[in-house]
């Protein structure tokens, strides 16, 4: 790509972003449903089920807060595809695709208002957890460590919404992806320890990505070694991130020939 | 200014088009003029480099739209069927949205200069769905000129509008044509091609079956009988005189 071409790509994507990002500072209403949902389970959890379930030594909400955050940005992504479906739907792509506008720019631009969309979401959540009892001494490292891998885990369902996005045929369609999403925390180490699982469960909620994630934030937040399950779980997210690359790009490039 | 030779798209087993051949000369107003479903919009979306043909060649400006689309971007600008515009930005947002993607340095001034034009001025910071189906087209319409293409695509541009917009969007149409800008628009309705196009190709069966000037597709029919028909008004004059706006 010659720098000429780079630096239009470039432009292209921030003018797209800022359209987007402009959809959602008028729609706020879909910053804070993103939000309520994975609080109202937070509650649910802490207050609740708290009290039967047995987390140890660490405060339930201490326990249950890394799921809830992935519950956050898998309900999150959900709007991507929405947005990406309307805009195929509405015939501003076609404007675009007629335009000399950067190819990329236009799917980029959602993506990165996902990213910039669900770090709200997260942040609004941490507070709410934080009013709730949420501690930490976790240094700014270790933050630094929780944001990396959430902005990892977000990017790769980001590509997945995009896959939905693109190839569904209604709005539902393009948000019916998230709900396994959503559900797969519950059968993972984010509530109940896997140990109390029937064997075949255990099995698979400790071979899913969530656990390992979930593991790894829970050790950062607690300032414990990460052990394994860091570089398990960065496995995953990379896998996830590059196979739903790869799958929307080539659905992209058929949709737009 | 547009070439087109033998152009064939199917969809799956549907052919569609079975070569269509057609040329537009520079600055004039061309109407493809096609029943539903007549492969008209595909044409189209063949020309703006959306869709890839499965043969026949297509040029604009002399770039070919296969081997040279980006170049053929720079030259042309698609209005769609369906008004592409953002329903969650203003008018003038859309505008400077359209400006900003084709690198012009006074993306804001452009689209004040538009808004004034297309009379969407005092609309100009309202939110886009709180638009009229004819203001939306007029946006629609100004959001192509960004640039001054060469060459515009209108895809039924009237289709759904009431008279007044419909009016409106002729005399646009008709503005841009003296202004040297070369015009292909698709319609259904054969008073829009009668009162707009200089030249009118007729897509039936996939192919271009009739293609001349209105005179010359009238010499294509047996010679006028001279009958007395009492002139009544149309409804569409009764309307508009009555709403006080006769064209």
């Amino acid at each position: 790509m010659s720098t000429h071409s780079l630096n239009h790509t470039i432009a292209d994507t921030t003018v797209l972003t800022g359209r987007s990002v402009r959809h959602i500072t008028r729609s706020l209403d879909t910053i804070i449903t993103t939000a309520v949902m994975p609080v109202a389970i937070m509650v649910l959890f802490v207050y609740v089920f708290g009290g039967a379930i047995d987390t140890g030594d660490a405060a339930s909400v201490d326990y249950m807060l890394p799921g809830i955050l992935l519950i956050t940005i898998a309900s999150g992504v959900t709007y991507t595809a929405v947005r990406l479906f309307t805009d195929m739907q509405s015939g501003i792509f076609e404007r675009f695709q007629s335009m000399p506008v950067a190819r990329s720019a236009a799917l980029w631009a959602h993506v990165l208002t996902s990213l910039l969309a669900n770090a709200v979401s997260l942040v609004i959540v941490v507070a709410v957890a934080v009013l709730m009892g949420f501690r930490t001494g976790a240094g700014p490292l270790a933050w630094l460590a929780v944001a990396g891998i959430l902005a990892l885990f977000t990017l790769g369902l980001t590509w997945l919404a995009v896959n939905a996005g693109l190839s569904a045929k209604s709005v539902d369609g393009a948000s019916a992806f998230a709900y396994p999403l959503m559900f797969l925390p519950f059968i993972s180490s984010a509530f109940v320890p896997t140990e109390t699982m029937p064997a075949p469960v255990q099995a698979f909620a400790e071979h899913q990505p969530v656990t390992p994630i979930v593991n790894t934030i829970r050790s950062l937040f607690e300032q414990q070694p990460v052990g394994t399950d860091g570089w398990v779980a960065v496995a995953w997210c990379v896998a996830i991130l590059v196979l739903a690359y790869a799958l929307a790009t080539a659905t992209y490039r058929r949709k737009t020939a | 200014m547009i070439r087109v030779q033998g152009l064939e798209k199917s969809y799956g087993d549907l052919a569609v088009l079975r070569g269509v051949d057609l040329d537009v000369a520079p600055g004039s107003i061309v109407a493809l003029l096609g029943s539903n479903g007549a492969g008209k919009t595909t044409v189209l979306k063949i020309l703006a480099t959306l869709l890839k043909a499965d043969a026949g060649t297509a040029t604009i400006g002399g770039f070919d739209v296969a081997t040279r689309p980006a170049d053929v971007r720079e030259t042309i600008s698609l209005t769609g069927q369906f008004a592409a515009v953002d329903e969650n930005l203003s008018g003038r947002e859309n505008l400077v949205l359209v400006a900003r993607l084709r690198h012009l340095k006074d993306a804001v001034a452009v689209a004040d200069d538009l808004l004034a034009r297309f009379d969407l001025t005092d609309a100009g910071a309202r939110r886009v769905a709180t638009y009229s189906g004819g203001m939306r087209r007029r946006l629609d319409i100004a959001m192509s000129l960004i640039g001054d293409p060469p060459v515009i695509f209108l895809d039924e541009p009237t289709t759904g509008l009431d008279p007044q917009s419909r009016q409106e969007v002729w005399t646009t149409v008709e503005a841009l044509a003296e202004r040297g800008t070369t015009i292909l628009l698709t319609t259904q309705y054969l008073d829009e091609a009668e009162r707009l196009a200089d030249r009118i190709a007729i897509l039936h069966g996939g192919r271009i079956i009739a293609d001349g000037t209105l005179a010359e597709l009238k010499r294509l029919f047996p010679p006028a009988t001279v009958e007395y028909v009492e002139k009544q008004p149309t409804l569409e004059e009764i309307f508009l005189a009555i709403i006080g706006e006769a064209a």
